[in-house]
């Protein structure tokens, strides 16, 4: 099979998971942006992409996106190293032109591994999984049903304590290097590109990673600034305003 | 302006493939700054030579920068600091007096240690062999002009065919990828009229040679494009990738 076999057809997978991942985040980021300004808005979103057929369907193709992408990181990133050999340089140094990020994709993306598994844990288990659960038949607590399909709740929840809000800004951070390289990049494994559209494709996926990473990072920022509906002192948002 | 220093050179030595090797340490005095790098190596072969010890191995051929056979790895640099220039084409001028100057050879797994400094190149050979060439009829002289050539594809298909396959490329990458290389031979053909022939054929041949060889996969970092002696631009490697997947999806 060429898509294993070839290192070409195996940059295609990555390339091709990556730029589905690029697509979700810029959706998810969007969607996100909501929460700031309108809190019941974003409620509704969270109402609409429950267990849903079309949102699981989303969801688990979203997932295998994710686990062909990781796995191949690891495959590519054995291979690369066994093709670099035993003998390592004893000087290296940096070349004009080559960004940190684009060498050090591995490391980026197991900080990004490691911090979506707190974001799991912290949103989806408290939302889709719940709902999921609850329509499987399993014994849930009524109070979790209720609460999730409020993603502003959680938003404010856990945003508004400092800590998830800086840890989240660190993991965006990483985030916005991994997508430097990576938006390019995947343009780049997938053929589309020449001497003219090098630099230009380069600043595009720049200017892409950097307005998805704004869109996300609003949220921590408002949490530690205490601003805006969903996180100032005297905010009117309730999960449940007919209450 | 001509003067003299004094220099350390901190080289790789190893006898043979299999045996481990490591850094010796060379002091050199008075050392001309108008000598080239690879004259510098022979002043301190003869110096060995004369001290009844083993000279140090290392490839070299025209010296004008054309042949791609000269290959060091100079300070952290395949072929030195200067860009867009071989081995043989970097001058002792470019160093100061007292420097200490370490000087590896390429180090990859597609290119294997023979001794010292020299490495064992014939992969490329191996990839050129499966498809960088371009099947000819025997027969009469065709005429000059009977297949026209857009300019901007001529000199694009030059700019490819600058590539002296001198491996700086391997070198650089953490990879150890040898896409530009492979790239640069593929693009020469798919981008001229008696190229088309064998275009898809060519990249998938050349392709799987390379990965059958050992050698990784391309991530895009440019640091090919930053090290290589010719410029190659890394939008070689993007066509070949085009060129790989539409042959691929033909099948």
């Amino acid at each position: 099979m060429w898509l294993i076999d070839s290192s070409i057809g195996r940059k295609l997978i990555m390339s091709i998971t990556g730029a589905m991942l690029v697509l979700f985040l810029l959706f998810h980021s969007i969607m996100n942006f909501v929460a700031i300004i309108n809190p019941y808005a974003y409620d509704a979103i969270c109402a609409f992409l429950g267990a849903n057929w079309y949102a699981l369907v989303a969801t688990s193709g979203l997932a295998a996106g994710f686990v062909i992408h990781i796995l191949y990181a690891f495959f590519l990133s054995l291979q690369n190293m066994r093709a670099r050999g035993n003998d390592r340089y004893a000087v290296t140094s940096k070349q004009k032109g080559v960004s940190w990020a684009s060498q050090n994709m591995l490391i980026l993306g197991a900080v990004i591994l490691g911090f979506l598994a707190l974001h799991l844990f912290q949103f989806w288990s408290k939302m889709q999984l719940v709902e999921l659960m609850h329509k499987a038949g399993a014994h849930s607590d009524e109070e979790a049903v209720r609460l999730a399909a409020k993603g502003a709740h959680w938003v404010q929840y856990y945003f508004s304590q400092p800590v998830y809000s800086i840890l989240y800004i660190v993991w965006l951070v990483a985030l916005w290097y991994h997508l430097t390289h990576g938006v390019w990049s995947s343009l780049q494994s997938l053929g589309l590109n020449n001497k003219k559209w090098l630099p230009r494709v380069k600043s595009i996926s720049n200017v892409i990673a950097t307005i998805i990473i704004l869109l996300f990072i609003a949220i921590p920022v408002c949490g530690l600034l205490e601003a805006g509906p969903l996180f100032s002192p005297n905010s009117t948002y309730h999960p449940f305003p007919n209450l | 302006m001509e003067k003299n220093i004094n220099i350390t050179l901190k080289i790789w030595r190893q006898a043979g493939p299999k045996v481990k090797g490591k850094f010796e340490t060379y002091k050199l005095d008075n050392i001309s700054t108008d000598s080239s790098f690879l004259e510098m190596l022979d002043v301190l072969n003869e110096k060995l030579v004369r001290e009844r010890k083993e000279p140090i191995a290392f490839d070299h051929d025209c010296r004008e920068g054309i042949c791609g056979m000269c290959g060091l790895y100079i300070n952290g640099h395949p072929h030195g600091l200067d860009g867009e220039t071989t081995t043989c084409q970097l001058h002792m001028r470019r160093f100061k007096d007292g420097d200490t100057i370490t000087v590896e050879p390429w180090r990859s797994t597609g290119f294997p240690v023979i001794k010292d400094l020299v490495v064992n190149r014939g992969a490329f050979d191996k990839i050129i062999q499966a498809g960088g060439y371009v099947s000819v009829n025997t027969g009469g002289i065709p005429d000059g002009n009977a297949i026209p050539v857009p300019k901007h594809q001529a000199e694009e298909a030059m700019d490819a065919a600058s590539c002296i396959g001198c491996g700086a490329c391997v070198a650089a990458c953490k990879n150890g990828s040898a896409m530009l290389f492979v790239a640069a031979k593929v693009s020469q053909f798919a981008l001229l009229p008696q190229g088309q022939v064998e275009r898809a054929a060519r990249a998938k041949a050349m392709v799987s040679k390379m990965d059958e060889l050992g050698f990784g996969n391309c991530t895009n970092t440019g640091a090919c494009e930053a090290e290589c002696p010719k410029a190659i631009s890394i939008s070689h490697i993007a066509r070949l990738n085009r060129e790989y997947l539409s042959a691929k999806f033909k099948d």
